[in-house]
């Protein structure tokens, strides 16, 4: 369900709908996944809320998370830059 | 009666308070979270109070925030309206604690309206049928197989402090019940706190029929009627009308007599819905009591003519109840579509975003309750509810007919909303002769499956 993009071996997953960015499961938990984890491909990343339905963002391809970009509980547009990957 | 009222909540519901309290000549205090400084609720109240950041765990559940602000405001009385803090016991102590009356039923008929196997046993006692399920929680799943054996496939797991639809899992046979019982346990422990779930019989091809009741300080409680809201998608309601095409007078008046005898049984005060799941052959079960106004409740003010709204004001005032069902002249045929922004075509996703195109639907027996206007960006942190349109006729033809019509003059873009559906609902011959069951929308919402796990 994620946008993503890619050049040189760069992978960027971008938010499909506008929602809130949310990065582990529950408050009390830890986040799905940190910089410089090595994940595969569907891997969740973190969750999307949008008018109180859950997404999962996943990972479009095996890779290591580069860059998180932006902070837990942050509200996001449609499109925005959410996770940069390093395709591996 | 009171001398000023805080409205704790936003969107529609805070419109139709507000409303309420303008005809009293009673002053409203609106509260607003900081996502929210654009609605139109704001506007519409004589006070406004920013009560915390956007999302709602922050700003409309903060208890601490609206007493603050209701404290502040030098309010005597706090209108919760639905979802939120409604059916909060605590909350509704805290108001008393700070000696401002809260708008609805009493702390301990709140406590159990959320203690469904309680309720059921208490309504049991007074005779009432209730749909058969396990007398207490289930704690193994060789337990669940035995009471599921004894009454039979299919049956649900529901979470005993679930509500609104959600913590509830059908079972076809004992090897899904095995399988999804660990689960639901899991879910509810996650979703409601309480990982106490229960078993229940399911109803086969039943309609979903509830009444309203309202209740006085004196003890005395009537019915206003029921409400057909058998036309659902994940238990969570689409359409409602009353009457109901399904309810003979002399089932009415069983089944009324049914809803205040729970209401009685339980000492219900203010406003509240009796639910009830109705079978083929008529036979009627208990199902649970809803503390709260309910979102439907307009169809019930068209046929009624009662203001249900200013009806909770009175009684939370200390207003009696001097009339009774039959001494209402009920009349007509209501029906409502709640407008959704969310995409049918696309298994119900949300459809945030601005509304470049607001042009809504008017002229003879349309009501619309709703807090849209043309420009407004509706916010991603809130519900997916942008209006309730609701039609009303002297005959049900005549209600679908201006439902029909209004669904078509309602335009709303780019946003995709739930009127494309509504208005192939209105056209399907089993509809219009109010042949349906709660498994209805399944001819018109394609198979879903209930994980996306691709």
């Amino acid at each position: 369900m994620s946008g993503s993009e890619e050049s040189a071996g760069r992978i960027e997953v971008r938010a499909p709908m506008s929602g809130v960015f949310y990065r582990s499961p529950a408050p009390d938990q830890p986040p799905y996944a940190e910089v410089g984890d090595v994940v595969k491909k569907k891997q969740v990343l973190g969750l999307l809320e949008t008018m109180k339905v859950f997404q999962k963002i996943k990972s479009p391809s095996n890779g290591t998370i580069m860059e998180i970009v932006p902070e837990n509980e942050t509200a996001l547009k449609d499109n925005d830059l959410v996770f940069v990957l390093e395709k591996g | 009666m009171f001398s000023k009222i805080l409205v704790a909540n936003r969107g529609e519901i805070a419109h139709r308070i507000i409303r309420a309290c303008r005809e009293l000549g009673i002053p409203s205090v609106a509260v607003y979270s900081e996502a929210d400084r654009d609605s139109l609720h704001l506007t519409l109240a004589d006070e406004q109070v920013c009560i915390g950041p956007a999302v709602s765990a922050k700003s409309y559940l903060n208890m601490e925030s609206i007493i603050d602000a209701a404290r502040a405001a030098g309010v005597d009385a706090i209108h919760p309206g639905y979802g939120y803090l409604a059916e909060n016991g605590s909350f509704a102590r805290a108001c008393e604690e700070a000696g401002v009356a809260f708008i609805g039923p009493t702390p301990d008929n709140l406590h159990l309206a959320g203690d469904k196997l309680t309720a059921k046993k208490i309504v049991q006692e007074k005779g009432v049928p209730v749909i058969p399920s396990s007398p207490a929680g289930v704690n193994s799943v060789a337990e669940a197989e035995k009471i599921a054996g004894d009454m039979g496939y299919p049956v649900m797991i529901k979470a005993s402090g679930g509500g609104g639809g959600r913590g509830i899992r059908t079972c076809e046979d004992r090897e899904m019940l095995v399988e999804e019982f660990p689960v639901a346990r899991m879910e509810a422990r996650a979703g409601f706190g309480n990982d106490e779930v229960y078993i229940e019989k399911c109803i086969a091809h039943p309609r979903h029929i509830e009444f309203q009741i309202l209740g006085d300080r004196h003890g005395r409680v009537i019915h206003l009627g029921e409400r057909e809201c058998t036309i659902q998608r994940r238990y969570q309601k689409l359409i409602e009308e009353s009457p109901s095409p399904a309810v003979t007078p002399e089932l009415r008046e069983r089944m009324g007599q049914a809803a205040v005898a729970v209401a009685e049984a339980v000492r219900y005060f203010n406003a509240g819905t009796v639910e009830f799941l109705v079978d083929g052959d008529g036979n009627f079960y208990f199902m649970e009591i809803n503390a709260r106004i309910q979102v439907e409740h307009p169809v019930t003010e068209l046929t009624t003519g009662i203001d249900l709204v200013k009806e909770q004001i009175r009684l939370a005032s200390g207003g009696e109840l001097d009339y009774g069902f039959n001494d209402i002249q009920q009349r007509g045929w209501a029906m409502e579509c709640r407008i959704n922004a969310e995409d049918p075509e696309r298994n119900f996703m949300p459809s945030p975003g601005k509304l470049e195109l607001y042009r809504p639907p008017g002229g003879f027996g349309v009501r619309l309750d709703t807090h849209l206007y043309q420009g407004y960006e509706l916010p991603v942190f809130y519900d997916s509810l942008i209006a309730k349109l609701i039609s009303y006729d002297l005959t049900r033809e005549g209600a679908i007919r201006i439902m029909r019509r209004a669904l078509k003059e309602f335009g709303i873009a780019p946003i995709k909303t739930t009127i494309p559906l509504y208005l192939r609902i209105m056209d399907d011959p089993s509809f219009q002769r109010g042949d349906f069951d709660t498994g209805f929308i399944k001819r018109f919402v394609p198979d879903e499956e209930d994980d996306e796990d691709d």
